[in-house]
């Protein structure tokens, strides 16, 4: 590394550092909706990423319409996107867990592969919609551009605002689901679906909301996925695997788990990214991954429970 | 006889049905296919070792592998490596800046052979190789998890990280391992040449018989003590464990033995097809092997094999014709079988075919048989529930 000096070095790891931050952000927003589906509910829901594509396209197709019908409304329909991308992937999730997945609760691998199955299905459904090439909504002007805090460093705009929204959205997941009866009501049910049906919950009504409620945050991961890479149909399968590590890596029911767990695999590769090749980096990130989880195979941090 | 008849053959239902496969991919379908038909099917045929493996792993032993591709992978890697070394001596290849290395290794300004391909010069440690670095492997992976009692959903995950770092490694490091072309342009097998139609018969062949002897020895492992500790462990592996069985050296055994099944897969795929690349190792190649198992039926070793044959042949219909709908109609299945036929073609058959007259006597008991699955569905099912 003797060729960089001092302040470049700095300034190298506050650029990767944020585009750790970046990557962070779409994994969290990704991970929030699997922790609740994976972690709370145990179904492996390998059509993650194509809710989280749904929602990217939802933002795309938001931008068009706007750009075409109302060019006034352009600084502000991406908030709209948001919203609508939240509605819309939880929407079919709600349906796919009617449809699907509330009869295979008893069989884990099975969903596995069902909703393998599943993803396929979207992902040819997306290229034949919107085709094979990857799209991108027309940015507001206001996500656009960087900050400069010095002359070498620049931090994207759009990349804040994710993080922003990330934030956000993890603050509303943690008070939905710790602060509130219906939250008290979901941890019930998969800690002991009988005796939570006993006292009175509605238990399929909570495992259909929830489902709907992960999707829908996927939804979100994808309107956010949109402000820092351009969509194509497979997208989202990109996503998959690495999600599902953070989820298993944080401690499949663990809220702070999952945060420190995408934080830490996220700024682990967007820093080595910069110093070995990407691909090597990620060779790297997931091989320490697997060697931890072989290790302490409860993950980062785990609810204490009698085996 | 009677030994190889009850334990190799699984009695009277498992004799017959060895047999009509036998007769079919032996006889009929070379018989009836030109032979680039028959190549094709050739390749079909190698992937079925990797769904007979998973019979054992995932539909008798419970533990669902999404890394089988690893496996296959790593046998069929072998034997590229092998292939590809022939293939490059110095003559052939002398125009490049360093004859007698691999041509990608020279694309890449390697100047000399790295240290992991020089066993490969030789066709004994090959072989070797192919049956011995997927145990090693699998022994490191099972032993890890197995004995920290992971299993079930965190087992199938992890697989599936080792099957992408395995194939981000390949396709990154292109000048030791041909990079995501894989290793292509295989020629000869000390000095016969592979691509003539002569071999592809006499490979078709060796692969149909490999994989018979596979399935017998499944059989064989399945009708044993072991065979049944599995099917008690999948159900209730805690009772096992209480029995004083150390379930997860079985789990290491059963995984070590279905990777070897996988890899000699591999090995015979790279033979007849003559390339190997990292499309089949990664995710959806793997996943793919767990769809040819579960279309063909889990728990059934001769199932899987027609599943294996006719989901590829769908496949390789559909895509020649419409492209576009080969996705939809391979998501539908995969959804379809979980939902209503998770003992795939093998259990319909044993539902319908103890029905038919004329069928009825191919069976041992076929209402018991029946019953028993039934039961093993639902046992499976409440128990994966519960943990």
């Amino acid at each position: 590394m003797g060729e960089y000096s001092i302040q470049e070095l700095t300034s190298i790891l506050a650029m990767q550092g944020f585009a750790g931050f970046s990557l962070f952000s779409v994994l969290l927003l990704m991970a929030l909706g699997l922790a609740i589906i994976f972690g709370q509910m145990g179904v492996i829901n390998m059509a993650h990423g194509e809710f989280m594509a749904m929602g990217a396209y939802t933002t795309y197709l938001l931008s068009v319409v706007t750009e075409t019908y109302f060019p006034a409304f352009m600084d502000y329909y991406f908030l709209l996107a948001i919203l609508v991308s939240f509605l819309v992937a939880g929407l079919f999730g709600y349906i796919t867990e009617f449809v699907l997945i509330r009869h295979l609760y008893k069989r884990p691998l099975d969903t596995l592969l069902a909703t393998w199955g599943l993803s396929l299905i979207m992902q040819q459904s997306f290229r034949s919609i919107f085709g094979a090439r990857e799209v991108s909504p027309a940015l507001p002007d206001w996500l656009m551009g960087s900050w400069m805090p010095t002359e070498t460093i620049f931090i994207p705009i759009n990349g804040m605002f994710v993080l922003g929204l990330t934030a956000l959205v993890t603050l509303g997941v943690f008070l939905l689901m710790y602060r509130s009866s219906w939250g008290l009501n979901v941890r019930a049910t998969t800690q002991n679906r009988v005796m939570s049906g006993a006292v009175g919950i509605n238990t399929k009504q909570v495992d259909r909301l929830t489902f709907a409620l992960g999707c829908g945050i996927a939804g979100i991961a994808g309107a956010a996925f949109t402000t820092i890479a351009s969509t194509g149909p497979t997208s989202g399968s990109l996503y998959i695997v690495d999600t599902f590590m953070v989820v298993v890596f944080g401690g499949a029911a663990s809220l702070f788990g999952t945060i420190a767990s995408a934080f830490t695999i996220a700024q682990a590769q967007s820093i080595l990214e910069f110093f070995i090749s990407g691909s090597m980096a990620k060779v790297f990130t997931l091989l320490a991954l697997v060697i931890i989880l072989m290790m302490r195979p409860e993950g980062l941090f785990s609810i204490k429970v009698r085996k | 006889m009677n030994f190889v008849y009850e334990r190799f053959l699984g009695g009277k239902s498992g004799a017959i049905a060895i047999g009509v496969l036998a007769l079919l991919i032996l006889v009929v379908l070379p018989l009836a296919l030109d032979l680039f038909r028959l190549n094709l099917v050739g390749k079909y045929l190698t992937y079925a070792f990797a769904a007979v493996s998973l019979v054992l792993l995932w539909g008798y032993g419970g533990i669902l592998s999404l890394g089988q591709g690893i496996f296959f992978g790593l046998g069929g890697y072998a034997m590229a490596m092998f292939l590809k070394l022939e293939a490059s001596d110095p003559e052939s290849t002398s125009i490049q800046t360093t004859p007698g290395i691999p041509d990608f290794m020279d694309w890449n300004q390697l100047t000399e052979l790295p240290w992991f391909w020089i066993p490969f010069e030789s066709f004994t440690f090959t072989l070797i190789a192919i049956l011995l670095v997927p145990s090693i492997f699998a022994f490191i992976i099972g032993y890890s998890m197995f004995k920290r009692r992971v299993g079930g959903v965190y087992f199938a995950i992890i697989t599936q990280v080792i099957a992408v770092i395995l194939t981000v490694l390949i396709v990154g490091q292109q000048g030791f391992t041909g990079g995501i072309n894989g290793i292509t342009d295989l020629r000869t097998l000390n000095g016969w040449d592979i691509r003539a139609d002569s071999s592809k018969y006499i490979l078709y062949f060796i692969n149909a018989i490999l994989l018979l002897g596979v399935i017998m020895v499944s059989k064989f492992i399945l009708t044993s003590k072991l065979g049944q500790l599995l099917l008690a462990m999948k159900d209730k592996e805690d009772r096992v464990r209480f029995s004083g069985y150390d379930v997860s050296n079985f789990k290491i055994f059963v995984f070590c033995v279905s990777a070897v099944i996988a890899a000699i897969g591999g090995a015979m795929f790279t033979l007849q097809v003559g390339f190997m690349s990292p499309s089949f190792v990664g995710i959806v190649p793997s996943i793919e092997m767990v769809i040819f198992a579960a279309v063909g039926g889990r728990m059934s070793l001769v199932g899987v094999v027609y599943g294996t044959l006719l989901v590829n042949y769908g496949k390789t219909a559909f895509s020649e014709t419409f492209p576009e709908l080969w996705l939809f109609l391979m998501g539908g299945l995969f959804i379809a079988v979980v939902m209503f036929f998770p003992n795939g073609l093998a259990g319909i058959y044993n539902k319908y075919a103890p029905k038919v007259k004329f069928l009825k006597p191919l069976f041992d008991k076929p209402v018991q048989s029946e019953k028993k699955s039934a039961t093993k569905i639902e046992s499976e099912a409440t128990t994966e529930g519960a943990k």
